[in-house]
């Protein structure tokens, strides 16, 4: 029997180290106690409600719903609802689908769920992906909008906020295969600034970690409660399994 | 009409309306026969948990099933969103979903680790033929449902993942595509192919499974508990009151063994409710949380964990591959025909038989036979009650190899699991032709290699510790 049990263990080692990761460029690790801190939510809310809401909807969130993250109906109806929207409606927009698709070759997704879609065994969280993709804007004067991403190569949308991180150009060389020579790729060596943006390149890290934070968060809302509550109902049962033990026990004494 | 039971005059009101019932209804008899007089094996190790906790996984689906069918829509155009509002706005229903998602899979664990039990101990042995049948069938009928629930939440993967298993059906020669399309309801997965999968997982399969769950049940009552050690509890009997030597009432020892049980499957079971529950992308695709798109293939559709090892042998059945089952076939009758000891008209049908095979496989698609292969993959395991000849039902009185081989079976069946999750590559489809040809070697040979090899004694009495 233990040989056998052995023998499953090493299956399962097996599968869980060889995951192997993907291709494409790697994901910077976004600082995930971000997603926890009240005031790093709200500033993404409103770096959301300003620069992503005007073509990206969130259709299953509600307004409201941002009083989890420590905001009232009065400062959600000023400062975030930039439409006529009621503070219980959905994140809806007004994009006609036919001029999106006319102007950026598609629909922009909906960003309710965008942190969790995005995430990949082996590169990591949606929250990476995302946090590496609004910092990996640079220009690129062969694309239509004259912009192109390291983490999402010949993206459809422009650099919307560039404005705040100023535009860079990548510099790429070429690099012989070290045992193929015949085969050349194209290596991303490092971004050149063009032009300053409004933010230092950390000021705009910081800000593209709360924007973030607040898309995992809206992912999600209900993330931490579960957590919170998960505890409860595990300790309850840590208790629970201790008494049905010693029950347990009561009755089986008698049995020889 | 049987005879009137009446309570002696003055007893109490519980034992006054108990004996009322059981004139009408035989509430007290049931609860004997199943509970307190019936006897189970005392010698029940760890891995007898897995049954009690198959009906726990079973009553957290219908239950939690229910509470999400009164919030979801099966319609193509609300279906996503309904999911996403079961899980941000209607009260509680995250957890409902959740336990939901994690019970599909919760599931396929207990189940396998279930039949795992019945394998090494000979559970499946004469007299409990029924109740491995009727088993395999509640697997079967699990398969269907999980599949068929993995439609509803009409995410990428959702959809996909049924246009491909939909589209191995169309496979089937002859009746093919028409079955396809009857499975459908359409030409492309769709808004009918939604509402009739609804429909099945909700209401069909659910009925299906609670039935076979009953008879498996009833089967079990009727023969008995077998036990670790594989020896029949009722051959030795008190003398005086009848009852096994070796059993022990199942209510209350059992039931409150199975309390322990239970709980500690609880707080696994709620440690992913609560912390992981999309369990790194396996039990809830990440593609899934994207709306279905008829227009974008995700670039790699696997189906969920559970389904790999199957998956992984239909990938598994290319051209070359049908080359070496074509040979095997070959073996197998000239084998027959020379050593089988049939007589000269059984020879002939042989034969016949083995070029009809050998023929329909070189006349089929590769395609076709990686459906016939992954079908009879979860079909083999209906006939192993006949297939074991070994003159022991429990591996601890088994040659030391088998269990060996148990073990290697076990880990076959986790390669053939990861790599069905695994894009295909060169070497993951050789190792899982590999894999197929033992999967299907170990059940095939068994009636050959369970034969074989040194058999310990088997003791009179089940062996049993004190705790």
């Amino acid at each position: 029997m233990k040989k056998l049990l052995l023998a499953l263990l090493a299956g399962l080692f097996v599968v869980s180290s060889a995951r192997a990761a993907g291709d494409g460029i790697a994901w910077d690790k976004f600082p995930t106690e971000r997603v926890t801190d009240v005031a790093a939510l709200q500033h993404g809310a409103k770096l959301f409600s300003n620069y992503c809401l005007n073509c990206h909807a969130a259709a299953y969130v509600r307004f409201n719903r941002l009083r989890d993250i420590g905001l009232t109906d009065d400062q959600i109806r000023d400062n975030l609802i930039l439409t006529g929207a009621k503070v219980g409606d959905t994140m809806k927009v007004a994009l006609d689908p036919k001029d999106a698709k006319a102007w950026f070759g598609g629909v922009p997704p909906d960003l309710s769920l965008i942190a969790r879609s995005r995430s990949a065994a082996g590169k990591g969280s949606g929250a990476d992906y995302i946090y590496t993709y609004l910092r990996t804007y640079y220009r690129d004067e062969t694309k239509p909008t004259g912009w192109n991403n390291l983490a999402f190569p010949n993206v459809g949308m422009p650099h919307v906020l560039w404005e705040l991180q100023g535009q860079q150009r990548a510099v790429f060389v070429d690099q012989k295969d070290a045992h193929d020579p015949s085969k050349v790729t194209h290596v991303f060596k490092g971004f050149e600034p063009i032009t300053p943006g409004l933010m230092s390149a950390s000021e705009y890290n910081l800000a593209m970690a709360d924007l973030v934070a607040f898309l995992d968060w809206m992912s999600e809302p209900g993330r931490s409660d579960r957590m919170r509550l998960g505890v409860w109902v595990l300790l309850f049962l840590a208790v629970f399994t201790l008494i049905a033990w010693r029950l347990n026990a009561v009755f089986w004494k008698d049995i020889r | 009409m049987a005879e009137m039971k009446e309570a002696p005059a003055g007893a109490p009101v519980m034992e006054q309306a108990m004996t009322w019932v059981d004139n009408r209804f035989p509430a007290s008899k049931l609860f004997k026969e199943h509970m307190s007089e019936y006897y189970a094996p005392k010698n029940f190790n760890f891995w007898y948990y897995f049954g009690v906790l198959a009906m726990v996984v079973l009553v957290i689906q219908i239950v939690t099933g229910i509470f999400l069918t009164m919030h979801y829509k099966p319609d193509a155009a609300y279906a996503f969103a309904s999911v996403e509002y079961i899980m941000r706005d209607v009260p509680w229903g995250w957890l409902v979903r959740y336990m939901h998602s994690t019970g599909a899979s919760a599931f396929f664990v207990v189940i396998y680790l279930h039949m795992w039990r019945g394998m090494i101990y000979g559970s499946y042995r004469k007299p409990r033929e029924l109740i491995w049948v009727f088993g395999c069938a509640i697997f079967l009928a699990l398969m269907a449902e999980a599949f068929m629930g993995y439609l509803l939440p009409w995410g990428q993967m959702s959809f996909w993942g049924a246009q491909v298993i939909i589209n191995l059906f169309a496979a089937i020669p002859f009746i093919g595509p028409d079955l396809a399309l009857l499975i459908r309801g359409d030409y492309v997965v769709g808004d009918a192919t939604l509402n009739r999968f609804f429909a099945l997982h909700v209401i069909a399969v659910p009925l299906v499974i609670l039935g076979l769950v009953v008879a498996h049940i009833i089967a079990l009552h009727e023969v008995g508990s077998n036990n670790p050690d594989g020896i029949e509890i009722k051959a030795k009997k008190d003398p005086k009151t009848g009852i096994p030597l070796d059993g022990i009432a199942f209510h209350p020892y059992y039931t409150v063994h199975d309390i322990v049980g239970i709980s500690v499957f609880l707080m696994l079971f709620t440690a992913v409710v609560f912390f992981a529950p999309e369990m790194g992308g396996y039990f809830l695709e990440f593609n899934n949380f994207i709306p279905a798109d008829p227009l974008k293939t995700p670039l790699h559709i696997a189906p969920v964990w559970y389904f790999t090892p199957y998956y992984s042998m239909l990938r598994a059945v290319t051209d070359p591959m049908v080359n070496v089952f074509v040979v095997i076939v070959a073996l197998a009758a000239v084998l027959a025909v020379l050593k089988g000891g049939l007589t000269g008209k059984w020879r002939g049908v042989v034969l016949i038989a083995a070029i009809v095979a050998v023929a329909m496989l070189k006349f089929f698609d590769a395609k076709f036979w990686g459906v016939v292969v992954m079908g009879l993959a979860v079909m083999i395991m209906f006939p192993l009650p006949w297939l074991d000849r070994s003159p022991v039902k429990s591996i601890r009185y088994r040659p030391g190899w088998n269990k060996v081989l148990y073990g290697l079976f076990v880990v076959n069946f986790l390669i053939l699991g990861y790599l069905g999750i695994k894009p295909p590559s060169d070497v993951g489809t050789l190792v899982s032709q590999i894999g197929t040809v033992f999967y299907f070697g170990f059940f095939l040979l068994m009636p050959w290699w369970s034969r074989i090899g040194e058999f310990k004694p088997v003791p009179d009495r089940v062996v049993f510790q004190p705790h």
